[in-house]
């Protein structure tokens, strides 16, 4: 070997050496701020009635790896705020017999700004806990005149909650679960430590007590909620976060409950009140 | 004559597994501390094999969870299990196969799938597709996997 061919076959090593240590570790460590203006809290105190379960709380946003942390950081490197465009033009569609659109009663859609913080929420005249996806139909069924609502996890509700979490973007959630919501949110905290399938793995098993680990080469996070819907750049398209609990308990080699069932609205009520204290960050961008 | 000696031998072989009492599922005998003594098949495990399904995705998959530094040349160890070097100095054979059998029967608390189990899960699903087993499930390893895993682990004393 000339010299020469020794330096760059040595250049070559080191460079791949960076490729390969960029691509496997995520900065943990690392802060968001969206766009440059809008502060993230990504890490913070758990909410007291995690009973020091975890003693910090971290959005899925910090297992990410650098690569995947960049996208969420500007608008126009995140593929999902091209669906949560969608979602606005939809807001301002007319759709139902009435020919109304959202915007014809919510004239001002930054008074929507604190619905993805406060979501999944009791809902007294309906005598239950609702999703943003539940009170969406609501609307479209109950005063827009709209024959059948859109389907809870078609893509026009995907757009239009994406929109919806993307005007609530650095709110800190903050989700109530006493008072009548309570025997919603002890269902879902009982689904979530429950061993599911033959592989028998809770929530908790993967996300309480081993976050940060890695198992194989996934890099198990807190599966905190407030980053929804998700652009997963696994399957490049906006992702509801019960389509996402099936995954999970697929992979338990489990029997999934529905989306939209009340076991997933129960656990997304639990779920989202783990977060309490974080910021809502949908669309989010995760692998 | 050669092709009768291999006919033989093949007899021979399928002659010793079909006599080779494969214990099921539902028959195995675990100690109060959840270790298994005999072999649930009779044939002595095969450490090559055992880290072939110690590394296989649609196998074990071991080491999803468990690091092992004589498996390094596969990629991406997991870290959700404790390493698995010195494992085969740590437990004699009984209490390895008592673990890889049913795990929570030794670490009531452990996440570790139970790798020879049938029954008593809650919402069993049919394989990976979300939907509900249609009917019986197959244990996740063959009696025989368990023995060749076995084998394996007790080869890591360093």
């Amino acid at each position: 070997m000339t010299g020469q061919t020794k330096r760059v076959v040595v250049a070559m090593a080191a460079l791949a050496l960076t490729a390969s240590s960029l691509a496997v570790w995520a900065d943990e460590d690392a802060d968001l701020v969206v766009n440059g203006e809008i502060e993230m809290v990504v890490r913070t105190d758990a909410p007291a009635h995690l009973d020091g379960a975890v003693r910090t709380i971290y959005s899925g946003w910090v297992f990410r790896q650098d690569d995947t942390q960049a996208m969420q950081m500007d608008d126009f490197d995140n593929p999902g705020m091209l669906f949560a465009e969608q979602g606005q033009e939809l807001f301002n569609t007319a759709m139902g017999a009435n020919g109304e659109s959202c915007a014809s009663c919510h004239t001002n859609a930054e008074d929507l700004t604190r619905v993805r913080a406060t979501y999944p929420k009791w809902d007294e005249a309906h005598g239950a806990v609702q999703t943003v996806e539940m009170q969406v139909q609501e609307c479209q069924t109950e005063s827009m005149g709209m024959a059948e609502a859109w389907g809870q996890n078609s893509q026009e509700m995907l757009n239009m909650t994406a929109y919806i979490a993307s005007i609530g973007r650095g709110q800190v959630i903050d989700v109530a679960i006493d008072g009548p919501a309570q025997a919603t949110w002890d269902a879902g905290k009982e689904i979530y430590y429950t061993r599911y399938g033959q592989l028998e793995l809770s929530c908790a098993n993967c996300h309480e007590q081993n976050y940060g680990n890695y198992i194989r080469a996934d890099h198990l996070s807190q599966g905190q909620i407030n980053g929804f819907p998700t652009y997963r750049l696994k399957n490049a398209r906006l992702n509801g976060t019960h389509n996402r609990f099936r995954g999970c308990i697929r992979d338990t080699r489990g029997e999934t409950f529905a989306i939209g069932s009340d076991e997933f609205i129960a656990l997304e009520l639990y779920v989202a009140s783990r977060g309490n204290g974080l910021t809502v960050e949908g669309p989010s961008v995760r692998n | 004559m050669t092709r009768q000696l291999i006919l033989a031998t093949l007899l021979g072989v399928s002659a010793s597994v079909a006599h080779a009492e494969v214990v099921s599922p539902t028959a195995v005998v675990a100690n109060e501390y959840g270790e298994i003594s005999t072999s649930l098949t009779g044939v002595a495990g095969d450490p090559v094999r055992g880290a072939e399904v110690m590394t296989s995705r649609s196998l074990g998959n071991c080491i999803a969870c468990h690091q092992v530094t004589a498996l390094e040349e596969f990629p991406f160890h997991g870290e959700v299990g404790p390493s698995l070097d010195g494992a085969g100095a740590r437990w004699d054979e009984a209490a390895m196969r008592g673990i890889v059998v049913n795990a929570k029967a030794i670490f009531p608390e452990s996440v570790m799938p139970s790798f020879y189990k049938v029954d008593g899960f809650t919402r069993p699903g049919d394989a990976f597709t979300g939907k509900a087993a249609p009917g019986a499930l197959d244990p996740l390893l063959t009696a025989q996997d368990i023995e060749d895993v076995v084998a394996y682990l007790l080869t890591l004393t360093d």
